[in-house]
């Protein structure tokens, strides 16, 4: 019989503080099998390892159980320690014992039972497991980044760096993302636009890097190592090989009143356009929906004034198929919709703008030139009302319950810019919290304080009224001086919280890749792999993860960067050898497995058996292909005749774990 | 206090109730959402048992029958939400396959309370351990499988 060893973490007094550990190890050792049961402070540590080593060599087991933290913390750490001694690797089982149980337990009798039980049950399965070797698959020596802003350009240079091609797909026309509308930076209040755009410049120079604007992602299939990408570049109607992006046609375009999505709607601009001035690729695009030579086929002004011949009116959206071997998403974020928030008259008025929209209002490629105009009548602004966590924090259902980080710091560089810039303006701060954990950060809200002379309120704004002079009346409360506030307004900024983008919901679908309840993709481990996926070879970058302001977004890329660039630098890549196999005895060619899989790693062969008296008999089987199958198991409870099963998880295995609960 | 109330120190010598539960998780959602209420510290009771499964399509109905015929008394199914499968449609099978499941044993006579599928993600700690506190409640409150039982394996 099989020997077993069996070994209890007392994880300091994580597990031994609720679980009795000896008492564990006794009832174990005492199990028909049990070789060795022992507990010991730190399995995980070098010498808890050790005396795993030591058991395997000297009592010769044949497997190991591990009552410890959950599988997805050490499986691997413990797996290396049993091959290590030669015994192979799937011949160890974890018995989860503090994060399901020592940790939600107060009872330590319960605890205690539970964690027997626990333990019996990988009794069970271990003795049921079979050894295993993985298999190995190619990688793919290309990136692909998804969403060009800032996150996904760091993203794709560090890569490119490394020696890596690296696809960036954007479906802007232009890479540049959130970062290409501010206006400066905080904390050190440096132009976005000068630390972006060499960036920009050198994403379209560098020639490892291929850069699809205006496109999709349409499909995404295989694994990591091997993902088969279908990208979808949507039609421009200008031939991007021909455009010089001299920009004659966005100036002789008769269409002229198109809202300027890159201005947020401030202003208007034409139905070909060229989003901004330092726009990469520099290409013209025309809004099809505005285009009245596309719509009803009058026009024609911009193919006669372009010198290229770059228009196409007949373009269509083109596929292109590419293979990688990492994917990495950098989808990013955008200001919540505020159609909910009528109490503070967006919508009603236009003075009532957005801190997104104000950053428009304040650069000097905006629509006012740079000038702080109000959009409403192009007067200047004598009081300016910022009112913060507009959607964030928020339990009432309307907004987002979290914190969206980054707003207390751009409300305090807007303030602070405003005071520098017109003295005579008076800026007020509606907070909840001021919250500025970050290098500098809280320096730079006490200058906005001290030096420029913000007014801070602790208090919210509850309602704020368009006057028929065109000022706005904000009512509010202030908590510290227990008082209501009554103020005239020219100019109302909502710092709306920030969501993620709405592209990255379907693409977590294509990737499979999980989301939390925001939409916001979910990482690996939320301490110790924050930059990847749970999914194999899908890693994220900035504020697709949670809302980031620009240092930390580019940190976060540059990780991301690593980890792809540790996936690439991999010639071969170990598979999963928990894959189905088929029992071709038992199979009877049905088909039902071939149906369900999802990855088409089924087969049929026709196989020639040993029949009754000296006959031969063909009969047609099923084969899995083991370097595609994904370990799921929907084949094997399709599987009428029981053929089906999987490696790591069988049916035998699985019941055993049951029989042994039930117990 | 409720732990004095007469319920409790009642007359009856036989122990309380406590209800067998099997979960099955699957690796990618549910069992990393144990192992969130784990770590958040978020409690439900001990009678509950996750044994991990890679994808909750793994489960075959027949696990079920059998947890019930070795004496269970409710059993839980946990995979991710409905679009989000690791596996991209292996919760979707699960869906099908359960209704008609649990519509066969409605059909034995079997409480429908007794079984459950369940959408958690890995960030629904929080849920994880609402959910498993309610089944336990619920099964309690039905008491012991008696309809499904196996007496020949039980001992």
């Amino acid at each position: 019989m099989q020997k077993i060893g069996v070994f209890v973490c007392h994880c300091g007094t994580n597990i031994a503080g609720t679980v009795d550990v000896a008492a564990v190890a006794e009832a174990l050792g005492k199990l028909p099998g049990v070789a060795v049961a022992a507990d010991y402070p730190y399995m995980c540590s070098e010498s808890g390892q050790k005396m795993i080593r030591d058991a395997i060599r000297e009592k010769e087991l044949g497997g190991v159980v591990i009552c410890s933290c959950s599988p997805r913390m050490h499986e691997a750490t413990f797996r290396k320690a049993a091959a290590a001694e030669g015994l192979n690797p799937y011949l160890v089982e974890i018995a989860n014992i503090r994060e399901q149980d020592s940790w939600i337990h107060r009872d330590r009798a319960e605890a205690t039972e539970k964690a027997i039980v626990l333990g019996k049950a990988a009794i069970e399965k271990v003795k049921r497991n079979a050894p295993l070797t993985a298999g190995e698959s190619p990688v793919v020596k290309r990136a692909l980044v998804i969403g060009g802003g800032i996150a996904g350009i760091q993203t794709a240079l560090d890569i490119a760096e490394a020696g890596f091609p690296v696809d960036i797909v954007e479906k802007e026309p232009t890479i540049g993302g959130k970062m290409a509308q501010l206006d400066k930076t905080f904390p050190t209040l440096d132009c976005a636009a000068c630390i972006l755009t060499p960036k920009m410049v050198e994403c379209a120079q560098n020639e490892k890097i291929r850069i699809f604007s205006y496109s999709e992602v349409s499909k995404v299939s295989g694994f990591v190592g091997n993902f088969r990408v279908t990208i979808r570049r949507k039609a421009r109607y200008v031939d991007e090989t021909k455009c010089t992006g001299c920009g004659e046609c966005t100036e002789k375009c008769p269409q002229k009143k198109v809202p300027n999505s890159f201005n947020l709607g401030l202003d208007n601009r034409r139905a070909i356009y060229i989003p901004f001035a330092q726009a990469v690729p520099k290409v013209a695009t025309i809004d099809a929906d505005w285009c009245n030579m596309l719509k009803n086929g009058k026009c024609g002004v911009c193919a006669k004034v372009c010198g290229a011949g770059a228009i196409d009116y007949k373009q269509k959206d083109t596929f292109i198929e590419e293979e990688y071997g990492a994917i990495v998403a950098a989808t990013g974020f955008r200001p919540i919709s505020l159609s909910r928030y009528e109490e503070y008259a967006y919508g009603l008025s236009r003075d009532v703008v957005t801190s997104l929209e104000l950053e428009r209002l304040m650069n000097a490629a905006g629509p006012t030139g740079g000038t702080l105009l109000r959009p409403s009548d192009g007067k200047h602004p004598h009081t300016v009302v910022f009112v913060q966590c507009v959607g964030s924090r928020c339990e009432d259902g309307k907004g987002k319950s979290y914190c969206s980080k980054i707003c207390c710091m751009y409300t305090a560089k807007h303030a602070m810019l405003i005071r520098e810039k017109y003295p005579d303006t008076e800026v007020y701060v509606f907070t909840i919290d001021v919250r500025t954990p970050g290098k500098n950060f809280d320096e730079f809200y006490r200058r906005a304080v001290e030096e420029y002379g913000v007014h801070y309120i602790k208090g919210m704004v509850g309602k704020v009224l368009p006057e028929p002079d065109g000022s706005l009346t904000v009512r509010a409360s202030d908590l510290i001086a227990n008082e209501q506030l009554k103020l005239s307004a020219d100019l109302v900024v909502l710092a709306a919280a920030v969501e993620p983008d709405p592209s990255a919901r379907p693409l977590a679908t294509l990737l499979t890749a999980s989301m939390d309840t925001n939409d916001f993709f979910t990482e690996a481990h939320p301490k110790l792999r924050p930059v990847e996926s749970p999914t194999a070879g899908v890693f994220l970058s900035g504020a697709c993860q949670g809302p980031k302001d620009i240092p930390e977004t580019v940190a976060q890329a540059g990780a991301a960067a690593a980890k792809v660039i540790g996936l690439l630098a991999k010639d071969k890549l170990v598979g999963n050898p928990c894959v189905a196999h088929s029992d071709e005895m038992l199979c009877n060619g049905c088909s039902s497995c071939e149906k369900v899989c999802p990855y088409g790693a089924i087969h049929y062969e026709e196989k020639e058996f040993r029949g009754p008296n000296r006959t031969v008999l063909k009969r047609r089987v099923a084969a899995v292909n083991a370097a595609v199958c994904q370990g799921c198991g929907a084949c094997t409870v399709a599987c009428p005749s029981g053929a089906m099963d999987l490696h790591g998880f069988s049916n035998s295995q699985i019941m055993a774990e049951v029989d042994a609960i039930c117990r | 206090m409720p732990m004095n109330s007469p319920e409790k120190n009642g007359v009856g010598k036989e122990e309380a109730f406590r209800p067998k539960i099997v979960a099955f998780c699957c690796n990618w959602c549910s069992y990393a959402g144990a192992d969130l209420a784990g770590t958040s510290r978020l409690s439900y009771p001990a009678e509950v048992k996750i044994i991990r499964v890679p994808c909750s399509c793994r489960v075959n109905p027949t696990f079920i029958l059998r947890a019930f015929g070795r004496g269970a008394d409710g059993v839980i199914l946990c995979g991710c939400h409905p679009g989000d499968c690791h596996y991209t449609t292996g919760n979707y099978y699960t869906r099908r396959r359960m209704t008609l499941l649990f519509s066969m044993l409605d059909y034995l006579g079997i409480e429908r309370e007794r079984t459950r599928v369940e959408w958690v993600s890995a960030a629904e700690g929080a849920k994880f351990a609402e959910t498993m506190r309610d089944f336990v409640a619920t099964v309690t409150a039905l008491g012991k499988n008696r309809r499904l039982e196996d007496l020949r394996c039980r001992n």
